[in-house]
């Protein structure tokens, strides 16, 4: 290693930065606006719920520069480190001319009070420039973290389609400036650890895995942030003090996903983007899952690896990872272990997770072939929403047409993520058919005892919890006739 | 923006009235050059504010240990009740009931009680939190369901609207029935939160940026709390980042604290709270009880009508009385109802005081009158539409004869709903699909699709008379170039851009030439709020007042300098023909100015024929009605309740619409939150009485994926205002809300197939996927008892 830096560099639009005083709870949001007065990208929840302070952040990949939206409000200075940072005020270049995306917005009557806007406009640029011909469901997808109070949408999915007619991706200015911006940011990636001041300013940028472990160890109470999609909201709304804080989303190391054997390893740094294809792919029904976990942004910051640390009881991913039977690598120092993911959540809160250890990876196996596995979260809203509760089964039929066995695992139940094992009893060795599926249905009151609150009432989450069984039962007899309602372009 | 060219040889002026002109700032709002109050310029040295909020429900205050926030960085002052120098008070219908900040005692939980100003915001925030409050704990109802409405506390004294004998025409019914409806508030999630800015003046001067549909208000509020005239108080406010009623009255907290910090240090004064304070401490439109009595025939004819509204009003009474009113004004819907009672109850509870949201009571009065067209269909097995259909007010024009006088004895003048639902039924393949409805609904055994169509009929005018006057001002600058400022405040409604059609008409010269400036009670005094749809019946109707003053003069001024008749002098576009010779409206302006004619008016209007009287319930109350009917499908997954709006068919009026973009924008933005209300919007109080949907992760406004996945919205080509308002057009800010009653409908009509659409399936609302599968399982459950 060569040494360490004492300030954190990035690009800012065009502009190089480096900031030598950065507190580590420092928000891109806020420095924008107080310190830069780029006040053209708006806060609106300081949570990264609505999408008003979206702006672009382009890292360097195995697929060269990609660009991600973010939510500007909950995202750490110290993360930005060898990126480069777009706002709204980037768009037009220095030309007379709005964007093809701005210009869309305005024809199409996009805008009516404007303050989601510059938002919308920054997660449409975003799209269009992997998607320049997008369908209604990707312009959606695209906008689930985009609130707007005013035009109902409507207008701005006719825009949405209509960029392409305004100009062509290939002739943006970022992809002008791409070769340029590449080279800058190669040069920013020095390799050396990042460290920047000291007590309750404290944060560290790692040079890698190791370095990280390293630090770790030698300062177990640190606050480790990937996404920091949850640590955001600590500071924003609870101004917890952080320090010190480790930055970890930028570690190569924690950001491969790889198969061997079919079990699919997942680093703690990889995205719920960049997990998305493998995961759809390998394992379909997770597909659907991931697209319904926040919105854009936050798919585009927060980790599967920090969802399984953070081990809350409403976290997305645990369920169906218990249910496929996932295992977890941590890792204190140069020593690793690993456990089955379900034993890692103790109780609410409590995780087993030593001082001065991480989580590293991620196991998912594969579905073994015959074997059938789904995931159903019930939400209030549909997208962009917390689980209310949140059901996966894993079913390994007999040849006999008997339950061989089967794992379910709930989400929104109880104080952690849990298996519904007297659920499970009764169905195993049982014939797989509806009666068999009826009996089991009235075990789950000795499972789970779920709680009253703004998501849903104990009952209601009992009721659907028991159906989403009943529904999982009917799918598997392969019916034709729909067993969900869908987003899917209507009929 | 460079200068502009006028063609002098156009046939039509570019941007003049009934064209569809883009937002004058959507060019600004796309690159993020619109400039919110957050986003101007801080002057030098500018303070912040944070509000600290109560943590009980209802309390007396024993003891308030300010001494560590005090000590902590940055704090520069705190604010107490003792420190507002006027009144303590900023009840905007001079109720005297709600403090600035409370006073030895707090009512909700949130309540703001004390104000700390610090060099920065985070400060502020941060400081907020060290002190060390105590409270004796006071009983607290949070929940009108607890209350009785004949006999608890009202914040406000109800209103009674009678006609006929109701109790007598339901008795002598052959078929009645009773019931109750439960109906949810709805908070704003308007994008930009709160903030106000106050900037001090010498002597007692003091300017205030206020994101506020209601400028006057505030500067009242601010100078009663001040203890200052009000000609020393400025409020001006360029754009607001969404309003939606939220800001009618809820901005006055936040500027008057502003305001009396920036007095007390000479600095300028931020206050912008964070949106989770915003969403505690600022009131949401009022959920209702709505208890109904109905009497009907057999034919579904309805014979008398019972109702009692009780509404969840919080602590104050702030706007709850017209907002209570509105309800009972709007229990008719579309309806003629023979005999009618009407009572409402503005109930006191500890939660915020809520406040106007779109449509202000009215949206809630029409869902009451829909439940009733529900209760008489299910009790006679037809489809609802039919019942509507038979209940309708006459068609105007025809024979309505006695079936055109509301509950407040004003007659319904220009009805055109059987119109509208019968173009929309067509339209929408109404019948048909509902056939194929029935039949999917045989074969599919969890996924239930349901189908409703709904009418609305709003009234328009503030139904506090005095509130129907607007003024402008007007200015012609010698190059031609024509400045308008008006009462009227922009939140995105394309207010702003409407008024500059209108006066740009008048001159006939170009859209461009017209410049829109921010609204300040410094230019246009005594406004009216931005509220009740009104803002360009209002404020164009004295724009154009204005403007024509000034024309009058040039006109006078050119038969005289040009010696012509005044017959002869014609507004062409961008000219002015004078007799035989053309001139430039540029070149005339200058003459004129040569001539000493003054180019600067002063516009007023007021609303004609309108009046009320309240203690009788009789009067005209409103100038005219704007209508529209939507048609929804839905499918709803009858294990977990989830559903999704497949199909909405919109067909509403807007008259000759000033701007068809503009007012299509506000039809589908209207439904859709109209929509949101009705379904996943839901506010959630603990047992502590804590509201626990505060941010948008736990309080859900619709998304793009919540759209219907087919969605027609049609302006009615064919409509007019039959008043002379503005151009003959009509209001759109508010009718298109309830729109969104079709989709609660449809999800009703889909819960209704789990029992053959035997039993009423009396969703309450919002309608979230809970409701609709616990009234599944109900219905269910009903279906299955032995007859």
């Amino acid at each position: 290693m060569a040494g360490t830096r004492n300030e954190i560099r990035f690009i800012l639009n065009g502009g190089d930065v480096a900031l030598r005083d950065v507190a580590p709870d420092a928000t891109l949001l806020d420095w924008l606006r107080l310190d830069r007065s780029l006040r053209g990208t708006k806060e609106g929840c300081a949570e990264g719920d609505c999408g008003a302070c979206t702006v672009l952040v382009g890292k360097l990949s195995s697929e060269g520069l990609v660009y991600e939206g973010v939510n500007a409000c909950i995202r750490f200075m110290g993360s930005l480190d060898g990126t480069h940072v777009v706002t709204v005020e980037h768009l037009r270049g220095t030309g007379e001319k709005l964007h093809p995306v701005q210009q869309a917005m305005v024809d199409f009557h996009g805008s009516q009070c404007g303050f989601c806007t510059p938002g919308f406009v920054m997660s449409l640029y975003g799209l269009w420039m992997k998607t320049p011909d997008p369908s209604n469901a990707a312009i959606e997808k695209a906008l689930q973290g985009n609130l707007c109070r005013c035009t109902g949408y409507e207008a701005i999915m006719r825009a949405a389609r209509a960029i392409s007619s305004y100009g062509k991706a290939a002739k943006d200015p970022l992809a002008a400036e791409r070769k340029d911006i590449t080279a800058r940011l190669k040069t920013l990636h020095d390799g050396v650890r990042v460290e920047i001041g000291s007590g309750k300013q404290r944060l560290v940028v790692p040079a890698d895995v190791d370095d990280f472990a390293a630090v770790l160890e030698k300062e177990p109470g640190a606050t480790i942030v990937a996404g920091s999609t949850d640590v955001g909201l600590w500071v924003t709304k609870h101004m917890r003090d952080i320090s010190p804080v480790i930055f970890i989303g930028g570690l190569e190391g924690l950001r491969s996903i790889s198969e061997a054997d079919g079990v699919i390893t997942i680093g703690a740094g990889v995205t719920y983007t960049e997990a998305f294809e493998t995961l759809s792919k390998r394992i379909p029904a997770l597909g659907p899952l991931v697209d319904r976990i926040g919105g854009e942004q936050v798919r585009n910051m927060g980790t599967i690896g920090g969802n399984v640390a953070n081990g809350s009881p409403i976290g997305d991913t645990p369920p169906p990872l218990i249910a496929l039977g996932a295992k977890l690598t941590l890792r204190k120092g140069n020593a690793r272990r690993t456990i089955p993911l379900e034993t890692f959540f103790i109780a609410y809160g409590k995780q087993d997770r030593q001082p001065g250890e991480f989580v590293e990876a991620v196991h998912v196996p594969v579905p073994a072939k015959g074997a059938k596995f789904a995931v159903y979260k019930v939400t209030k809203r549909r997208d962009e929403d917390i689980t209310a509760t949140l059901g996966a089964f894993y079913l390994t039929l007999a040849k006999d047409g008997t339950v061989a066995d089967i794992r379910i695992a709930y989400g929104g139940m109880a104080a952690t993520p849990k298996r519904a094992t007297a659920v499970e009893k009764a169905l195993i060795g049982k014939v797989w058919n509806e009666a068999t599926v009826e009996a089991a249905m009235a075990e789950y009151a000795g499972d789970f005892t779920p709680l009253t609150d703004m998501r849903a009432t104990a009952e209601y989450r009992a009721l659907a919890a028991r159906n989403l069984l009943l529904r999982f039962y009917v799918e598997t007899t392969g019916t034709k006739a729909p067993l969900q309602v869908s987003r899917n372009e209507a009929a | 923006m460079t200068k502009h060219v006028p063609n002098l040889k156009a046939q039509k002026i570019s941007g003049g009235v009934a064209s569809d002109q883009r937002h004058d700032s959507a060019h600004k709002h796309v690159s993020g050059a619109a400039i919110y109050i957050d986003d101007m310029p801080e002057p030098a040295g500018t303070l912040h504010g944070c509000l600290g909020l109560s943590a009980a429900t209802h309390a007396t205050i024993t003891k308030m240990d300010l001494s560590a926030v005090r000590a902590a960085p940055g704090v520069v002052d705190v604010l107490t009740a003792k420190d507002v120098p006027g009144e303590n008070d900023i009840s905007p219908t001079g109720r005297h009931d709600e403090p600035v900040l409370a006073d030895g005692k707090v009512e909700f939980y949130g309540q703001p009680i004390f104000c700390v100003i610090a060099e920065t915001r985070e400060q502020a925030r941060r400081a907020t939190r060290l002190a060390r409050v105590e409270y004796e704990q006071l009983p607290f109802v949070t929940d009108i369901g607890a209350l009785d409405p004949r006999k608890d506390r009202l914040v406000t004294p109800p209103l009674t609207l009678k006609r006929g004998d109701a109790a007598a025409a339901i008795k002598a019914a052959p078929r009645s029935h009773k019931g109750k409806m439960r109906l949810g508030g709805q908070e704003h999630f308007y994008l930009e939160g709160h903030i106000a800015m106050a900037v001090p003046g010498e002597d007692q001067d003091v300017t205030i940026y206020s994101s506020t549909q209601h400028p006057s208000e505030v500067q009242h509020m601010v100078s009663h709390a001040l203890g200052v005239p009000s000609n020393a108080v400025t409020v001006e406010i360029r754009r607001m980042g969404g309003g939606f009623g939220g800001k009618e009255t809820q901005g006055n907290q936040f500027a008057a604290l502003a305001a009396i910090a920036a007095k007390r240090h000479r600095r300028a004064v931020k206050i912008r709270p964070d949106r989770d304070d915003d969403m505690t401490a600022t009131g949401k439109r009022h959920d209702f009880l709505i208890d109904y009595e109905v009497g009907f025939d057999d034919d579904g004819n309805i014979l008398g009508v019972d109702f009692m509204f009780a509404a969840r009003c919080g602590f104050s009474s702030d706007l709850s009385g017209p907002v209570t009113d509105r309800a009972l004004f709007h229990c008719d819907n579309t309806y003629f109802w023979p005999a009618v009672h009407a009572h409402s109850a503005p109930l006191y509870t500890n939660t915020v005081s809520n406040t106007a949201f779109r449509g202000f009571g009215g949206p809630q009065g029409m869902v009451g009158a829909e439940r009733v067209i529900d209760e008489v269909a299910f009790a006679l097995g037809k489809d609802p539409l039919e019942i509507r259909k038979k209940n309708f007010y006459g068609a105007s024009g025809d024979k309505a004869g006695d079936r055109n006088i509301t509950p407040y004895h004003q007659t319904v003048e220009d009805n055109v709903i059987q119109r509208i639902i019968a173009e929309l039924e067509a339209s929408s393949n109404y019948a048909r699909r509902r056939r194929e409805i029935s039949a999917f609904n045989a074969n599919s055994r969890f996924i239930k699709r349901g189908l409703a169509l709904t009418p609305v009929k709003f009234g328009i005018s503030f139904t506090a008379t005095h509130y129907n006057q607007a003024g402008a001002l007007v200015h012609v600058y010698t190059d031609g170039s024509v400045h308008l400022n008006h009462g009227g405040t922009e939140m995105g409604q394309g207010l702003y851009l409407k008024v500059a059609q209108v006066v740009a008409e008048e001159f006939q010269i170009d859209l461009d030439q017209v410049k829109i400036t921010a609204t300040t009670t410094g230019k246009v005094p005594n406004t009216s709020a931005t509220a009740a749809s009104s803002g360009s019946d209002l404020n164009g109707m004295a724009a154009q007042n204005a403007a024509r003053q000034i024309k009058d003069r040039l006109a006078n001024f050119v038969a005289e300098r040009y010696q012509v008749p005044r017959d002869q002098v014609l507004f062409l576009p961008n000219r002015v023909r004078i007799g035989n010779q053309e001139v430039p409206f540029g070149d005339l302006v200058k003459q004129a100015y040569m001539a000493r004619i003054q180019l600067s008016a002063a516009g007023f209007y007021k609303t004609p024929k309108i009046h009320w009287n309240r203690d009788k319930g009789e009067g005209r109350p409103f100038y005219y009605f704007a209508y529209g009917a939507s048609c929804s499908e839905v499918s709803v997954d009858t294990l977990t309740g989830e559903y999704v709006v497949e199909r909405t068919d919109i067909l509403h009026e807007t008259g000759r619409s000033l701007n068809r973009a503009i007012d299509l924008g506000q039809v589908e933005g209207g439904f859709i939150q109209g929509m949101g209300w009705l379904t996943t919007e839901e506010l959630w109080w603990d047992d502590k009485g804590r509201l626990r949907t505060h941010a948008p992760s736990t309080y859900k406004i619709p998304l793009a994926s919540d759209r219907p996945k087919i969605f027609n919205v049609t302006l009615a080509d064919w409509s007019e205002a039959n008043e002379p308002t503005v151009h003959r057009s009509k209001a759109v800010g508010e009718p298109p809300f309830p729109l969104g009653m079709s989709v609660l409908h449809a999800l009703s009509d889909a819960v209704a197939s789990v029992a053959d659409h035997r039993i009423c399936p009396r969703l309450d609302a919002p309608a979230t996927p809970e409701r609709v599968l616990m009234a599944i399982e109900r219905l269910k459950r009903e279906a299955a008892k032995p007859a």
